[in-house]
């Protein structure tokens, strides 16, 4: 394995880092310090009551919970349609892959509406859901909903190339060896495509904490029960609050960083192990 | 293992991949098929495997042992098929790459923990690779990874092992020793090998029987040698080696070349009909004076004395270019220099004579 990266032909190490961390700085850090500064106008035992607060731990239960089921969600699913835009060639092919980019592409607010037209307790399947006792928005499930839509496009782009770059030699080695269809997919091609999987995971699971305009379309946004964190810093900031939401914010800076860099290290020890890094 | 395949034929749309092959493999024959890229080669290989199917046709069999195996899909033929590529699970330890094809079979066939560990590891031994059990396929040369890949394919006991290129993506140093090191295996497990190359070497120096493919049909079976000195067509010769090729026609049952007579045709055939002869580079003698009446003039335009031999270039007076091979003592007794007038003699000939059919 080499230490270093050889040179390369094209001078400019000094000159790329130096305007990444000016860049990276300016725009990222130091808004994100300033966040802190704020935070730290309060005392301790200011800054530990308002984010324990029993309304603000069940807005960050909501968040975090919402967003890793969602996340899941996509994770299962987004790789079937990944798998089936890739494997098969079909009439609309094209047109579907195209459809995959959309909730990249729609002001969160629009899509908060067209889902609620769909899901509301008036909507096209939420209103025949509503007698079984489902109710598809102004519900935890709703946001899950709201969620798992906006996220989808992070775990089908993700996948994608790792399944176009997927080694059919290997299935046929596998089968040619005596595996099934099935302990081929389990024993090869899951694992094969797993730190793709992981990425997307945490993509899809990233954009669904921080997401706010589709969802208080359909949260119906009660007070420990559909409230999610990002709208009660916005609530907070309406009170003239800025200390009490940048606390809450904070703490969900901390976190997310936390989960981002505890996948981050399962890749990189995953591809040492097996000398990929 | 014998097998047997009969009138196999395979096409791709339009693409005929395939045209009635029937060839028959002898219990523990190393055999090469051997032709250029899209001669069917990998094809037919694929088919004995069952990766793919030959085109349905009542007529058409592929016979392990004489037991049929149109039905059985690839897992169940207990074949050792190893890519040219290696094909390696890169997510898997090399030890667990060996034991994949030992821990997907069903519970009740599946050998123990301590046997799996065993068999491993005698195999390990085998390729020569003990102690390389822990690394991963990206921590080995390319020489070791398709190693490593017989040596998956061997874990599963096969009944013939299928290798398809196996040395083609390796640098020529290592393909060669590759080469002797798989003779040698096969000489040790007798297992019938089938080989597919487009090395016209390798298949010479390794296979004890060489089926030569072109256009999706077999040009000739033998052994090495008897492909290698009594070619039974055009293409074979000219695709085994490097070879003169020189246009003349048919006079008196004998091909004629500007105004010499060279090779005797077998069969008598109407003169006049155009006949093209084949001479080897090292068939070919170079003389100061013209010796008889089948002596050629030529110029020498280029000298290379890299290598065993001596290659000579020369230039005959209608401007075709022939290439002779002659051994340095020969070359410094003749003291060759560039633009010499010298004459040349075919010894050895090989002629046929296109489209002629009797």
């Amino acid at each position: 394995m080499m230490k270093k990266r050889s040179t390369a032909s094209l001078p400019g190490f000094r000159i790329t880092m130096g305007y990444t961390l000016f860049y990276l700085s300016l725009i990222v850090l130091i808004p994100l310090a300033a966040l802190f500064l704020k935070a730290a106008t309060m005392d301790g035992a200011e800054f530990y009551a308002t984010i324990t607060s029993k309304r603000v731990l069940a807005a960050y239960r909501l968040t975090f919970g919402a967003s890793f089921i969602a996340a899941c969600i996509n994770t299962v699913f987004g790789a079937v349609v990944a798998w089936s835009i890739v494997r098969y060639r079909f009439v609309g092919r094209q047109l579907l892959d195209a459809i995959i980019d959309l909730p990249f592409a729609m002001p969160t607010a629009v899509s908060g509406i067209a889902l609620m037209a769909i899901y509301g307790p008036n909507g096209l399947i939420g209103k025949h859901l509503i007698p079984y006792g489902i109710k598809t928005a102004i519900s935890p499930l709703g946001i899950v909903i709201a969620l798992t839509f906006i996220g989808l496009p992070f775990v089908v782009r993700t996948l994608q190339p790792a399944l176009e770059e997927l080694d059919g030699e290997a299935e046929q080695a596998a089968a040619s060896l005596g595996a099934s269809r099935w302990q081929t997919f389990w024993r090869i091609i899951v694992p094969s495509l797993l730190p793709s999987l992981l990425t997307g995971f945490t993509l899809a699971f990233a954009r669904a904490l921080g997401e706010y305009g589709s969802v208080v379309f359909v949260a119906g946004n009660l007070p420990m029960k559909t409230e999610i964190a990002s709208l009660l810093i916005i609530s907070k900031l309406d009170d003239a609050d800025v200390p009490g939401a940048s606390a809450i914010a904070a703490v969900m800076l901390v976190a997310t960083l936390l989960i981002l860099l505890s996948v981050q290290g399962i890749q990189w020890w995953s591809q040492r192990r097996t000398g990929r890094a | 293992m014998s097998i047997e395949i009969q009138n196999i034929s395979k096409s791709f749309g339009s693409f005929s991949a395939l045209k009635n092959i029937s060839i028959k493999i002898e219990n523990g024959e190393l055999i090469s098929l051997l032709g250029p890229s899209g001669s069917g080669k990998t094809t037919l290989l694929r088919v004995i495997a069952g990766m793919e199917s030959p085109d349905p046709n009542p007529d058409s069999h592929v016979l392990f042992f004489g037991e049929d195996v149109a039905n059985k899909p690839v897992g169940d033929r207990k074949v050792g098929f190893v890519f040219q590529h290696y094909a390696l699970f890169k997510h898997m330890s090399v030890f667990e790459n060996i034991a994949f094809g030992l821990r997907v079979r069903p519970r009740s066939q599946r050998p123990s923990e301590n046997a799996i560990r065993d068999k491993v590891h005698s195999l390990l031994s085998l390729i020569q690779l003990e102690g390389f059990g822990t690394r991963f396929p990206k921590q080995l040369s390319g020489g070791q990874r398709q190693r490593v890949a017989l040596a998956r394919a061997l874990a599963i006991e096969p009944q013939v092992l299928l290798l398809d290129e196996p040395f083609g993506a390796l640098d020529a140093k290592v393909r060669k020793g590759l080469r002797d090191w798989l003779r040698g295996l096969h000489n040790e497990l007798n297992t019938t090998t089938i080989l597919v190359t487009h090395d016209q070497e390798e298949a010479l120096e390794v296979s004890d029987r060489v089926v030569v493919m072109n256009q999706a049909k077999i040009e000739q079976v033998g052994a090495p040698d008897d492909v290698f000195h009594h070619p039974a067509s055009e293409f074979v010769i000219d695709f085994l080696g490097n070879v003169n090729v020189f246009h003349g026609r048919v006079n008196q049952g004998q091909a004629v070349l500007e105004n010499i007579q060279v090779g005797a045709s077998d069969i008598s055939i109407p003169a006049g009909e155009k006949a093209n002869v084949y001479v080897r580079p090292n068939d070919i003698s170079i003389d100061r004076v013209p010796t008889g009446k089948s002596s050629i003039a030529a110029k020498v335009t280029r000298i290379n004395r890299a290598g065993v031999h001596a290659k000579i270039t020369l230039m005959l007076h209608n401007q075709e270019e022939i290439r002779v091979d002659i051994t340095m003592e020969h070359l410094l007794e003749l003291n060759l220099q560039l633009e010499d007038l010298v004459f040349v003699h075919p010894n050895k000939a090989r002629v046929f004579v296109p489209d002629y059919t009797i």
